[in-house]
């Protein structure tokens, strides 16, 4: 019996199952990808990306200086007025459908780059990421001849050059998030990827290459912070789409404000899970695991904040860290990790800093007993319970696999603490009483409300937030606005 | 937090509680959280992706082989075939002796005696099904008469399969009464409830109907019968695992789980493997807490197991056809 | 004509529901469009601002949890009471902007149309702006128009009324409470449009209407975090460029043209909620 008691749980070890690397062809070095050519950066700048899980170099990368800006918003333009709007939206569907495909037929490929680039287990890039991705371009494709009838009006539209500007914890994904309903609606793109995980980009780059798609109307260029500026502040772009923290969300909605460009911003979240007593418990659990731990909570929606009913609490708290406790950190290529790497040492820091505010401010902090790679960014996954709507940890967004608990006791309650945020992008319900499922979903200020399920996304499915987590929807016919003069 | 609270954690007492009353076990099955079927199925495909490897493979491909119960339920069973099935439960490769016995055989009650005389000396068990397997269709006499008569012929084992029927229509303390009765008949052998989930039809069903039968006295809860159109499937598995793992953390009480039905092969098997480590772990990974009832699986175990030594796939006709 | 002499009437601010003087105490004079005296209208201050937004945040969650039909009722009494006032009304607004009476009633005749068109609103949003969506997975998926919650209201300096209405009751009907800045050398229609709520079962607090110099009370509102949208069309291009600046700072929603696309102005200050459940037995 002791020995039962005592044994954690998945004692049937796992031999290393990873992922063969080798399908990953990447190049030395990657130029700029400026009217349909791989170009050199005009200052012939670069930078180096980092496997955050062993921090070796994968290839370097050019830095995109304003000049280099230009050039792309130049090319894009040109595209758009000579080609672009010129191709029928029945035309434009076709290349979409061919970009869909062919990141089908690249999955592995890109799932092993995006793994090697980011830091994400291999399950999800594999399972998550890269079919997401197809399907964006799959079912935004159908859009391009049929957007008389996604009810703007007849006729809607383009903008013109799109400005798009994505973060790091989906990269290929959020490219097809911003490209996909930017060339449906007859927009050409100029794309700039996160400094730290550019490579996925310009794989699709090279899709975009056999696609055959037109020089120009995707530009991708690749770069820190001032390229994302130079992209922001040029006159010759019509529209910005920002995916990323609301700080800099906010700098760039005050650079744009004197500028007719039009404007969509997807911030950053502190997502309420709540846990009523009558919740499903074992999907729950596994719920609030997704909710936070998926993509190392690298991720605007996580749930990371859970609220839990009182009289469950003691129960929820006890099997939740049990099965922290199994999850399975490390080698994101291996084939059962759970959780991989921390995108990067800046973010690493800022887990490390806002988690030892918790203690700081009196929370009790369980990590799970996992052993951690020696190199590379990792953190444990964490769990912090007696947390109060005051403390740090409960109110800043730490976009790590940090979980803050607290209680409510009536269904009020936990609407008045889910919304005691500026924020406002999603929440999780859990509870089998329908009514009251839909009795809070009604009330939480969020874009977007799982009930009895967590972080599940879809191309026709609109995504988006509210209040500081931005404005704007991606995804399904309300996606489409973001890319129309309507 | 202690190691001691990361695991399943036993009461320090053995708390089965006894039912007295209909009342008393609606009350106990309606307290069960329910399980959103969407999420039960989710997790079960999620752990269905788990890659098992080099020496992890080995270890399981041996444990799910120690965990068969080899069954043959048909109605043109003889003492012949059940000798030879016998005969490749001690040893399921005649070329290797290294390969575990299976855990049981499993037929009918009439041919009990002749499993027990093939395995005598082996320390495969002889499970026999009864109790009017499998639809149940009988009075509770019959049912009793049916058990006894295997038992006294030397099963080691009974399956029994509850009555869906009063289960479907909310009898439960007749499903209870049955269940408490074949354990009484059982006397020293082990009993395995067959919930026959595929008509149950629902998850929650499948909750509450194996709390049910622990709480009567199950020592295995069963997933199928194998004779009806939905058999064992990974979500019930897992509602059901979880079910013996709460049980066991409520009550101290370790009720083993049997799957049975449509699982051919060693793909199917590793993965239930990894649906019972990562549920209720350890202690359920043997073949005292973990069975799957199977006949053609044996030889695509074998098959892979040789193909893992070496390296090679071998041709299906190496292993006996029984 | 008698000799009697007229009951001069003063023009308040409309803060939840009430009727106060400005919190400064101040007014200014607002003449006709001949440039004659017409009345001291309240001269609201940033405290009368700081007040209505509190009055529309706590007015927002009971208005949007009002069922849609009985907002389309609230905002068509409007209607009924503007109807039967519709003299006065194109009495002011042809003071106000210099009409003749004929145009002046047609003006009033158009906005009190344009209130019967939103009362008609309130439960269509749901339909045309909603949607149920077709995910790839055992899930029920809806997206329903939310209010944005909090907006504001720059008013259209020229068309007293008219522009008055579609700007205030397009987030209203929707389930926006508002703050509104009234034209100020035009006020005295909005803040007659403004007493009729009183009458027309409109909850405390889900119109508010500040008087007084917009130059002076839009960046106050602008800036204000707890507004979360605002509408710019009323101001020239370069105070707006500076308020979207202001209104930056708490990533507002902020509308600068609500002319050109169908149903913008309607859609500015809408939010879309998806919620996803799963389905299973």
């Amino acid at each position: 019996m002791s020995d039962l008691t005592s044994s954690p749980l998945g004692s049937l070890a796992y031999d290393a199952a990873p992922e063969s690397r080798s399908v990953a062809k990447l190049r030395e070095s990657y130029g700029l990808f400026i009217d349909g050519e791989f170009t050199d950066p005009s200052r012939h700048q670069s930078f180096v990306t980092l496997n955050p899980a062993t921090e070796e170099s994968l290839a370097n990368v050019a830095q995109a200086s304003s000049d280099d800006v230009d050039r792309a918003v130049v090319a894009a333009r040109r595209a758009y007025e000579t080609v672009w709007k010129k191709t029928t939206g029945a035309e434009r569907a076709k290349y979409l459908f061919r970009i869909a495909r062919l990141i089908q037929e690249r999955s592995r490929e890109l799932a092993v780059v995006e793994t090697l680039d980011n830091g994400k287990a291999i399950r999800e890039s594999r399972d998550v990421d890269i079919p997401l991705a197809a399907a964006h371009f799959f079912y935004h494709a159908g859009w391009a001849d049929k957007l008389d009838y996604a009810g703007f009006g007849p006729n809607p539209q383009p903008l013109g050059v799109a400005g798009q500007i994505i973060p790091w914890n989906f990269p290929l994904l959020m490219a097809a998030w911003k490209i996909a309903p930017a060339l449906a609606a007859g927009n050409t793109c100029v794309l700039k990827p996160a400094e730290t995980t550019p490579l996925s980009a310009l794989i699709l780059a090279e899709i975009l290459q056999q696609a055959e798609l037109p020089p120009g109307v995707v530009n991708i260029v690749t770069g820190d912070g001032s390229t994302g500026a130079a992209l922001v502040d040029h006159p010759g772009v019509d529209k910005i789409a920002f995916t990323g923290s609301t700080d800099v969300g906010r700098l760039i909605q005050q650079r744009v404000a004197s500028s007719h460009k039009h404007l969509t911003l997807e911030l950053g979240g502190k997502g309420a899970n709540i846990v009523f007593e009558d919740a499903p418990i074992d999907e729950m659990i596994e719920g609030i695991i997704d909710g936070i731990f998926f993509n190392q909570g690298h991720v605007c929606c996580a749930g990371s904040r859970l609220l839990v009913q009182e009289s469950v609490a003691e129960e929820v708290v006890r099997r939740l860290i049990r099965r922290v406790d199994q999850l399975r950190v490390g080698d994101p290529l291996d084939k059962n990790t759970d959780v991989g790497a921390i995108n990067s040492a800046a973010q690493l820091e800022r887990i490390k800093e806002l988690s030892a505010y918790g203690e700081i401010e009196g929370a009790t902090r369980y990590a799970s007993s996992c052993a951690l790679p020696d190199r590379g960014y990792w953190f444990a996954p964490t769990v912090f319970t007696d947390v109060s709507q005051s403390h740090r940890i409960a109110r800043e967004e730490i976009f790590g696999p940090v979980l803050s608990v607290l209680t409510f006791r009536t269904p009020e309650e936990a609407v008045a603490k889910a919304n005691n945020t500026n924020y406002g992008l999603a929440c999780g319900v859990w509870s089998e009483k329908g009514s009251r499922t839909l009795w809070v979903a009604e009330r939480l200020r969020a874009g977007v409300i799982w009930a009895n399920t967590y972080n599940r996304f879809d191309p026709a499915s609109p995504f988006g937030g509210v209040r500081e987590s931005g404005f704007g929807r991606e995804g399904g016919r309300h996606g489409l606005e973001a890319y129309l003069n309507v | 937090m202690t190691t001691e609270d990361r695991g399943v954690r036993l009461p320090s007492v053995l708390t089965r509680p006894t039912v007295e009353s209909e009342a008393q076990l609606r009350a106990l099955l309606g307290a069960l959280s329910g399980v959103d079927a969407v999420g039960a199925e989710a997790r079960a495909a999620k752990l269905a992706t788990r890659s098992l490897k080099k020496s992890t493979k080995m270890t399981a491909i041996d444990l799910a082989i120690s965990m068969v119960d080899l069954t043959t339920l048909e109605g043109a069973d003889t003492p012949g075939k059940v000798s030879s099935l016998c005969a490749k439960a001690r040893r399921p490769d005649a070329l290797d002796d290294s390969v575990p016995s299976v855990a049981a055989v499993c037929v009918y009650p009439d041919l009990v005696a002749q499993a027990r005389a093939a395995l005598r000396g082996s320390s495969v068990k002889v499970a026999s099904v009864a109790t009017a397997f499998p639809s149940g269709r009988a009075s509770l006499p019959v049912k009793l008469l049916d058990v006894r008569d295997a038992v006294s012929a030397g099963a080691d084992e009974i399956d029994m399969v509850i009555d869906r029927g009063a289960f479907l229509s909310g009898r439960l303390g007749l499903v209870y009464d049955e269940v408490v009765a074949v354990k009484e008949a059982c006397g020293a052998a082990h009993l395995k409830v067959i919930l026959e989930a595929g008509e149950l039809a629902t998850y929650d069903n499948v909750r509450k109907a194996s709390w049910l039968a622990m709480l009567g006295g199950a020592d295995f809860i069963k997933t199928s019968t194998g004779k009806v159109s939905v058999n064992s499937t990974l979500p019930t598995a897992l509602v059901m695992l979880e079910a013996a793992r709460d049980f066991a953390e409520t009550t101290g009480a370790l009720v083993g789980v049997k799957v049975a039905g449509g699982i051919r092969t060693t793909k199917d098997a590793l993965r239930y493997l990894v649906l019972v480590n990562e549920t209720t772990g350890a202690a359920w990974l043997t073949p005292d807490r973990f069975r799957i009832g199977a006949s053609s699986l044996l030889n695509d175990l074998l098959m892979q197991r040789v193909k893992q030594r070496r390296g090679a796939y071998a041709r299906p006709d190496e292993f006996s056809a029984d | 004509m008698s000799d009697r002499l007229d009951v001069r009437k003063t023009y308040k601010l409309l803060v939840n529901g009430a009727f106060p003087r400005s919190e400064s105490a101040r007014s200014y004079e607002v003449t006709d469009a001949k440039g004659e005296f017409l009345a001291n209208v309240a001269q609201g201050s940033r405290k009368d601002i700081r007040d209505a937004v509190v009055a529309a945040r706590g007015a927002q969650a009971k208005w949007w949890a009002a069922t849609a039909y009985n907002r389309g009722q609230v905002i068509y009494r409007l209607a009924e009471m503007a109807e039967s006032r519709r003299e006065e009304l194109a009495e002011h607004v042809g003071l106000a902007e210099g009409l003749k009476p004929k145009p002046a009633r047609e003006s009033v005749a158009r906005a009190v149309d344009r209130m019967v068109w939103y009362a008609g609103w309130t439960d269509k949003v749901a339909q045309v702006f909603g949607s149920s969506n077709p995910v790839a997975g055992p899930y029920f998926n809806f997206s329903v128009p939310t209010p944005s919650g909090v907006v504001g209201v720059l008013a259209d300096q020229n068309s007293s009324l008219e522009a008055f209405v579609d700007a205030v009751l397009a987030p209203i009907c929707v389930g926006n409470t508002v703050i509104a800045v009234a034209s100020e050398r035009r006020p005295t229609p909005a803040v007659l449009l403004g007493e009729m709520t009183a009458t027309s079962d409109f909850p405390a607090g889900v119109l508010n209407i500040i008087t007084g110099v917009t130059g002076e009370l839009a960046p106050i509102l602008a800036s204000h975090e707890d507004v979360d949208g605002i509408d710019l069309a009323g101001v020239d291009e370069d105070f707006a460029d500076e308020l979207a600046l202001a209104a930056a700072t708490s990533i507002k929603r902020v509308l600068r043209d609500g002319s050109g696309a169908p149903l913008r102005r309607l859609r500015a200050f809408i939010e879309t909620s998806t919620v996803w459940h799963t389905i299973g037995q």
